[in-house]
């Protein structure tokens, strides 16, 4: 190995420009809302990486570093999207060679028979091989109350080859908080192997109306000015309903508020539409929503409620 | 004389090459996923030229993305039969193709007898030949043994 001579410098800025990972960086600020400890999280990971490269160019040996990953929050919070950007980032940092993200559950790693479950996974594992393996719902894996649970089997497998094929791919599991807990507790190897434990905090009702307008926006409607903040009202009161996923309620809800426009653009047919009428929702199209009901109720009486 | 120096096994791509270290395996395994060839490791340990159908080992693989996956079912397959010919081989499925694309060896035993040739004298002095290998004579699994 023949060490550079010791004025040569290393530039990260020059790296970081070769990498191209400045402009993903970017992109997760600008299309993901919020997030904050999940983002410095990335940025750490991908300073990490870089400077790991230009200390390989020093002849600064160091091992691999463990990337592995479980990330935990309540539904909706974006757990999937940060993955499938996680699989991009590490490719352009080199860390993973072909940067592809492969996503399953339990159906697609536990068999149905006795010696069905071992070459299941391990088909998974060689497909996610040179990528990310995305584990959803990983705590459906471990099952205490059947001991003859293939799960196990599952987890031996995967926890052997995070040990030895560190190189070749990086495992990411993701899961409810709670429900994750429990199975990190009966599974000690696992919680040991994953480096980063990051956790999804729930959204604050600004960020979740400035998710709302970037989905109008992607599909090319509006709020108007009533609307908006008839919506506002809207996530302050399903918030504090049961059954609360974040930006999927708020997905959820956009999609019935069109279903209600387009509804209310077809009461007065036979009137000229114009393009700002079939793109702008309405406040009437929001205040029509249940959840307004079914708040004013649950204030009086806590009960169920649904989307 | 000895026509085959070594007497070393020729089939396939690169047998004529010393054997192939593992970078090299991966490099010509990652030529043959960007082609989108499915990628198979077959073993057997009855070399005869007109033996094709080797044993495939473990499941077929298909939609792999990266070599490293094929690699450790080489390794595994090695472990199992140290002492059998193991190849890979890549599947063409597209139309008009339909068949391997690359085959090369990857695992030879430690001593490979070769084969002998016997002439068969037939009527009108016409002779018919019969390749045989000499590994052969011992049963399946006790060939290659030592």
């Amino acid at each position: 190995m023949s060490t550079p001579p010791p004025e040569e410098t290393g530039d990260l800025q020059v790296a970081l420009d070769d990498s191209s990972v400045q402009e993903v960086l970017d992109k997760l600020d600008e299309e993901l809302v919020g997030l904050r400890p999940v983002k410095t999280r990335i940025r750490e990971v991908a300073a990490l990486l870089l400077v790991d490269r230009l200390r390989r160019r020093f002849a600064l040996a160091s091992g691999t570093p463990t990337l592995h990953m479980s990330f935990t929050g309540n539904p909706g919070t974006g757990k999937t999207t940060v993955a499938l950007r996680m699989a991009e980032i590490l490719h352009r940092l080199g860390y993973v060679r072909e940067g592809h993200l492969v996503s399953v559950t339990r159906d697609d790693l536990v068999g149905q028979y006795i010696g069905h479950t071992a070459p299941k996974t391990r088909e998974v594992i060689k497909k996610a091989m040179g990528g990310v393996l995305f584990i959803d719902e990983a705590y459906y894996l471990y099952k205490p109350e059947n001991e003859r649970d293939y799960g196990q089997e599952s987890i031996e497998i995967l926890l052997q080859v995070m040990e030895n094929n560190r190189d070749d791919l990086v495992v990411i599991l993701a899961g409810y908080q709670g429900h994750m807990n429990l199975f990190f507790g009966s599974n000690p190897g696992m919680r040991s192997r994953i480096a980063h434990h990051i956790d999804f905090p729930d959204y604050e009702p600004a960020e979740l109306l400035q998710i709302a307008r970037l989905m109008l926006a992607s599909q090319n409607y509006r709020f108007s000015a009533e609307a908006e903040r008839a919506f506002e009202e809207y996530v302050a009161a399903r918030r504090k309903l049961a059954h609360f996923a974040n930006a999927r309620s708020v997905r959820n809800a956009l999609d019935r508020a069109r279903l209600r426009q387009a509804n209310r653009l077809f009461a007065r047919r036979g009137s000229p539409l114009t393009r700002a009428d079939l793109m702008t929702i309405e406040a009437e199209d929001i205040l029509a929503s249940r959840v307004f009901d079914e708040a004013r109720q649950a204030g009086a009486a806590p009960g169920s409620a649904r989307d | 004389m000895m026509t085959n120096h070594g007497n070393r096994l020729t089939q396939g791509q690169f047998s004529f090459l010393p054997d192939l270290s593992d970078a090299q395996i991966t490099t010509q395994i990652r030529y043959a996923l960007r082609h989108g060839w499915a990628v198979n490791v077959e073993y057997t340990d009855d070399p005869h030229p007109r033996n094709t159908y080797w044993e495939m080992f473990g499941m077929p693989m298909f939609d792999l993305k990266d070599p490293a996956g094929i690699l450790l079912e080489i390794n595994n397959c090695r472990k199992t039969f140290p002492n059998h010919y193991i190849r890979v081989t890549a599947f063409d499925s597209t139309r008009g193709w339909e068949s391997p694309r690359m085959s090369f060896l990857v695992n030879r035993p430690a001593r490979e007898p070769g084969f002998g040739v016997t002439r068969h004298e037939g009527p009108g002095r016409t002779i018919q030949y019969t390749v045989h290998s000499y590994a052969t004579d011992r049963g399946e699994g006790e060939r290659y043994t030592g």
